[in-house]
């Protein structure tokens, strides 16, 4: 069997998983809870590195970021359940005005 | 659940037995050290802030002496300093322990302070060398969260891993301490909507507000994050800070320590408290110590080696290969959680059953390698007057 990639959902309420392996476009990531359960299976739509984030669901733009159960910034356009959140899609809430 | 540990003068209860010697200025400390050295168990300390009196300075020189792992304390002093023996020995009244002193410029020179200090050192040693371990419920216990070279494990598998631990040890009636105000920048919403009362929520957003603005003066834009941050996947400093945070646990945030010239507040029972401190992490771990913890548990991602001079440090890594490289040094592999071994839960709870071995009087890596660090940090006094913080 070929290992799966895989990412943990830390709070059940969470719209996102912290990758535990990288991922490649068109791969199956396995998602588990932080109690260690499979939750769901998620097609990555695009490369994902090792601890950054993949969506679990459609996240409209101007909509929270949900991670260890709390808003960690907010969507800067759509994205889509499978895709990678990270600074080219989200704004941090309280930096409104941070670019990289 | 119970562990096993010596009771103190003051119902205290430690989990080591040390012996301190204690320098209140550096001038005394190469003679400190020399009368440690030469008797089992013990061990010197000393601050490097001057011999003025500098209060933040003091309270933590007493808290670490009040620390229930410290069994007696001998002061070596030179004399004409102004943070001197009588200030040391008056705040350790309370605790009923027993305190000695041996002052150099009194005995007549450095040969003379040492061959006194070694006699009564060894006395004391005699004295509690006959203390046996006794069981205690866990409620006894103040366990501190560190971290130190954090990587992107540190917030999904180690931080988690010891946010579990933090939680069970205070469902069994158990105080935690966490500190580092910086790393709480981005989480004031999430720590205050915790806190117990309002009275707490102001001072949790107050104690973090304070330390954007000391970063502001000095010219340090608090709110990027690196690029090392960001390159690991952290998005947000919200995020990064969500991650930090998580060692603490999840439970109710019952106050805020004071840790300045006006006091050093300890925990006033169990559950979660916030320490305002220092993100140097020696600096940070005493400063806990201080505030009464025993025992210590620190997540690292590249592999700190560090320990404390009269704590028991656990060290717990997120990052499976930081642990095969590292093993010697690491107590807890939380890399599991990475490859899928094991569950944020499972290693939570290992976290928490070897927190009650070493307080047991289990060694960690740190204690058997012979780390025994120790650093007072204090606050620049004129630069807080002009903050308009004292």
């Amino acid at each position: 069997m070929i290992a799966m990639a895989r990412a943990l959902r830390i709070d059940e309420v969470d719209n996102v998983a912290t990758l535990l392996s990288q991922a490649s476009g068109g791969e199956i990531v396995e998602i588990v809870s932080g109690g260690g359960s499979i939750i769901d299976r998620v097609e990555a739509l695009e490369a994902i590195p090792f601890s950054h984030k993949i969506a679990l669901i459609d996240i409209a733009e101007g909509e929270e970021i949900i991670k260890y159960g709390e808003v960690i910034g907010v969507a800067s356009k759509p994205i889509r359940r499978g895709e990678w959140v990270h600074t080219h899609n989200v704004e941090s809430l309280r930096l409104p005005e941070r670019r990289i | 659940m119970e562990f096993y540990g010596y009771e103190r003068p003051d119902g205290s209860v430690g989990v080591r037995n040390h012996l301190l010697v204690l320098a209140p200025i550096d001038c005394s400390f190469e003679p400190a050290k020399r009368i440690a050295h030469q008797v089992e168990g013990a061990v010197a300390v000393t601050q490097h802030h001057g011999c003025g009196l500098d209060w933040m300075v003091a309270h933590n020189l007493i808290g670490i002496a009040s620390n229930p792992n410290v069994a007696a304390v001998l002061i070596v002093g030179l004399g004409c300093e102004t943070l001197n023996a009588d200030i040391i020995e008056e705040g350790l009244k309370p605790t009923g322990k027993r305190v000695e002193r041996v002052i150099i410029q009194e005995e007549g020179g450095t040969i003379r302070a040492i061959e006194r200090g070694v006699r009564l050192l060894r006395e004391m040693a005699e004295e509690v060398s006959e203390q046996r371990r006794e069981p205690f419920p866990l409620s006894r216990l103040t366990l501190a969260v560190e971290c130190g070279g954090s990587d992107a494990t540190s917030g999904i598998a180690a931080n988690p891993a010891v946010g579990v631990a933090a939680d069970l040890l205070i469902e069994e009636g158990g105080a935690v301490i966490i500190s580092e105000p910086q790393e709480m920048i981005g989480a004031e919403n999430y720590l205050c909507k915790r806190a117990v009362n309002r009275e707490v929520a102001e001072a949790i957003r107050e104690m973090i507000q304070k330390q954007v603005r000391r970063l502001e003066a000095m010219g340090v834009e608090s709110r990027y994050m690196s690029r090392g941050n960001i390159e690991g996947g952290l998005t947000t400093i919200e995020e990064k800070s969500l991650g930090a945070v998580r060692k603490g646990g999840t439970k109710t945030i019952m106050g805020v320590l004071r840790n300045d010239w006006s006091g050093l507040d300890k925990p006033k029972g169990g559950g979660l408290w916030l320490q305002d401190g220092t993100g140097w992490d020696i600096g940070s771990v005493t400063h806990m110590v201080a505030a009464g913890a025993q025992i210590v548990v620190f997540t690292t991602g590249r592999g700190s080696t560090v320990g404390h001079a009269i704590a028991p440090v656990i060290k717990v890594t997120g990052n499976p290969e930081t642990y095969r490289r590292m093993g010697d040094n690491i107590d807890i592999n939380a890399g599991t959680i990475i490859e899928g071994v094991e569950s944020i839960r499972e290693v939570g709870e290992r976290i928490f059953n070897l927190v009650i071995q070493v307080a047991s009087g289990r060694k960690t890596k740190a204690e058997l390698l012979g780390y025994r660090e120790f650093a007072i940090f204090k606050r620049d006094r004129a630069a807080e007057r002009l903050l308009g913080f004292c």
